[in-house]
């Protein structure tokens, strides 16, 4: 079986981080906004398991750091809502431009 | 030896009544300010006497000589090994002598304040003031470091500079005590450098270190300041002129004593306290603590002879034509400090040669007595006609008999008439210059018999002249407590000649022994008692003599009146030479320059943060922009260019 080359990983997870860029900067809704986030980090995740078994298959460390990443991602989800959910009872809107008060 | 450490209590006892009458005196202690004001001074001044006793008679003498005694010494900011700035209390006699006459003659103006000022708003001020002086009078003089010495000086500037600034509303009155503290001010500057030469050369600010280096003559100190020199001078003639400069500020010596006649504005018992006893000889008192060193210089001293000499006969002759009573008396001040000094310029130190500085102390210690009495009896007489000049008075010697006959002791001590205090500190003066420079002598003689003149002018005037035409009621001399300091001071404007000085206060501490002969008292006696008849002949009934003598004059009486115009040169020079070519080109660069260099730093960051601040939208996602795009570019960088 033929292996799937590096760069077809690589090109997958750049275009991965920048459609979370992109969503991170034209969407105006805080839960889209962290989604976008999310997939960002998930395109970071699959560099880190590409590069382990391409680059050192022997190695274990890739996985771990995006076993790690997964787990921040669970806990920044958790205070992300948390943080949307107050901004929610403090303004009536999870709009990130109704929320831009502290400015010059 | 028993201890001095009670001294210490004599200056903090007014520091504490300053302390507390100035923080709740206007509030809480409106009427008993004054009280608690003399009660301090009275314990300083009893604790004084005690500590004369104690030196003079008990245990100051160790072989015949008085000695230097540190009673107390504190090191306080220390530069180098060597150089600090010290606090302490020395004792010696010209210093413990000064305590017996501060304190005193303080206690003496507290008392007749007592009276003078009763009613007055802002009484408790007053008493503040008036101790805070006295601390730091007693400060200055207890020093043992020339840096002590400055800075009490400074306080001793700053205090006399509000009490004569008491009457605020008064514009003379603000305009004066401005002109004293700017012009001592810019003598203590001289002050300061002679200080840094002294102390540079001498590598300490310990006064008895800087006299024991000084006077050695084989000391590297001394070699290295006598070489070194400046404009043909050498360093410690420069050193010590430019102290002497700071001391002739305080003293009113020729041409800084423009400051003291209009001091006057302030109250007369301060008058009493600052110009007459204590501050202005502030200065004598600086060459007298200096005089082993000053003594080492010819140079240095034929500066204080000659400056003291030229106030003398200066003074005297402008105090001949003054009609304001209390310029008369200031002007007789800056006189008698003339004498002080060229006293202390003719001397010698050590043994029969230092004759003049035994003088000069006594006369300092005399004239403390008879013209803080001569003020006080101004006082008084001010206090009854509501005006200072002589035209407004005359006759008052049937409605104050008291101020009239210690006012006429007084005069009679200061023209050194037999047998007042006064006769006996002046002979040992004019003797002092006899022996050492026949010039002086003749200039102090002449100014002698003006003396004279000038306070049975003042006497004559004030007491006979015309018919009193007080009229409408009158509080006669006022309370006890302005009688008595004029008789306890006429008392000891009587007595105070018989102390036997010559044996205590010397130039090194040994006692010497003054011969009187009555062929060199017979000059100045007899020429005083001439001036004083001269003054009765044309004062002491109202005519014309006066206003012919005048006339006959001319120029000289009109200029003397003018007070030789020293006042508009000072004028002259400061309005049309300093402040156009020196004060507006610097404070066009301070407007201009210096401000306009601050101004555009502000403009400029207040311009910028315009400009960037509109970054700060607080829209979330533009920061992530700039976040993303500031990565960007640090990879490019760190991609492209950092390698």
């Amino acid at each position: 079986m033929n292996e799937v080359p590096l760069e077809h990983i690589l090109i997958v997870s750049t275009a991965l981080f920048f459609i979370g860029m992109y969503g991170l900067f034209t969407r105006r809704n805080m839960i889209t906004m962290l989604m976008s986030v999310e997939l960002m980090l998930n395109s970071v995740n699959i560099n880190f398991v590409a590069f382990n078994k391409y680059l050192y298959p022997e190695h274990l460390d890739g996985i771990f750091f995006s076993l790690f990443i997964i787990t921040i991602a669970a806990a920044e989800a958790a205070v992300a809502i948390a943080i949307i959910i107050n901004l929610y009872r403090s303004h009536r809107s999870i709009d990130v431009d109704d929320a831009a008060e502290m400015k010059f | 030896m028993q201890s001095y450490s009670y001294i210490l209590w004599i200056p903090l006892l007014p520091l504490a009544t300053f302390v507390v009458l100035g923080l709740f005196g206007r509030k809480y202690l409106k009427t008993s300010s004054g009280l608690i004001g003399t009660l301090s001074l009275l314990t300083s001044c009893l604790l004084s006497f005690k500590a004369a006793k104690q030196y003079f008679f008990v245990d100051g003498k160790v072989d015949g000589i008085y000695q230097k005694i540190e009673a107390f010494k504190h090191v306080w900011l220390q530069f180098s090994p060597g150089v600090s700035i010290d606090m302490g209390i020395t004792i010696d006699p010209i210093a413990v002598m000064m305590l017996v006459v501060i304190t005193s003659v303080s206690l003496m103006v507290h008392v007749f304040s007592l009276g003078y000022m009763k009613g007055e708003d802002r009484f408790a001020t007053y008493y503040a003031f008036l101790s805070l002086f006295t601390f730091s009078m007693l400060g200055l003089v207890l020093s043992v470091n020339i840096f002590q010495i400055y800075m009490f000086w400074e306080l001793v500037g700053v205090s006399s500079f509000l009490l004569i600034g008491y009457y605020f509303y008064k514009p003379s009155a603000v305009a004066a005590s401005k002109k004293a503290f700017i012009v001592t001010r810019f003598a203590d500057l001289g002050f300061l450098i002679g200080i840094l030469v002294l102390g540079f050369y001498g590598g300490s600010l310990d006064i008895s270190t800087l006299i024991q280096k000084f006077t050695t003559v084989q000391s590297p100190e001394y070699i290295s300041i006598t070489t070194a020199s400046f404009l043909g001078m050498s360093m410690l003639t420069w050193g010590l002129t430019l102290v002497f400069v700071g001391g002739a500020g305080k003293s009113a010596m020729f041409p800084l004593h423009v400051w003291l006649p209009d001091a006057m504005e302030g109250p007369t018992p301060v008058s009493a306290l600052i110009h007459a006893a204590t501050m202005v000889v502030a200065g004598v008192y600086l060459v007298a603590r200096l005089f082993p060193v000053f003594s080492m210089d010819a140079h240095a001293l034929d500066i204080v002879t000659y400056t003291g000499v030229f106030s003398a006969l200066l003074a005297a002759v402008i105090a001949c034509t003054q009609t304001d009573i209390k310029r008369v008396l200031a002007y007789s001040t800056m006189s008698q400090i003339g004498y002080m000094m060229f006293s202390l310029g003719v001397s010698r130190y050590g043994g029969e040669a230092g004759l003049g500085y035994m003088a000069s102390m006594f006369h300092l210690f005399t004239h403390a007595f008879f013209k803080s009495l001569l003020f006080l009896g101004a006082g008084s007489v001010i206090h009854l006609v509501h005006s200072n000049e002589m035209k407004d008075m005359g006759g008052l010697r049937k409605l104050m008999p008291i101020t009239h006959i210690a006012f006429l002791i007084a005069c009679l001590a200061i023209a050194g008439v037999p047998p007042f205090a006064g006769f006996f500190s002046k002979e040992e003066i004019l003797t002092a210059a006899l022996h050492e420079n026949t010039l002086v002598y003749g200039v102090a003689l002449f100014t002698a018999a003006l003396t004279s003149f000038y306070m049975f002018r003042l006497y004559f005037s004030i007491f006979w002249n015309k018919e009193a035409d007080v009229h409408g009621e009158h509080h006669g001399e006022g309370t006890w407590t302005m009688k008595l300091p004029l008789i306890i001071l006429a008392i000891c404007s009587v007595g105070a000649g018989f102390i036997g000085f010559p044996e205590f206060v010397t130039s090194d501490g040994a006692g010497i022994e003054t011969h009187m002969d009555i062929a060199s008292m017979a000059v100045p006696v007899s020429l005083s008692i001439v001036a004083i008849i001269i003054a009765a002949i044309m004062y002491k009934n109202a005519n014309e003599k006066p206003a012919k003598v005048a006339t006959a004059f001319g120029g000289f009486y009109r200029a003397a009146y003018k007070k030789f115009y020293v006042d508009e040169v000072y004028l002259f020079i400061t309005k049309k030479i300093i402040f156009p070519l020196i004060g507006q080109p610097i404070a066009w660069a301070d407007k201009h320059m210096v401000d306009g260099f601050m101004l555009m730093l502000g403009n400029l960051t207040a311009k910028i943060s315009a400009a960037i601040k509109g970054m700060q939208s607080g829209k979330v996602q533009y920061y992530a922009l700039y976040f993303f795009g500031g990565i960007i570019a640090l990879s490019l960088l760190l991609i492209y260019i950092w390698k």
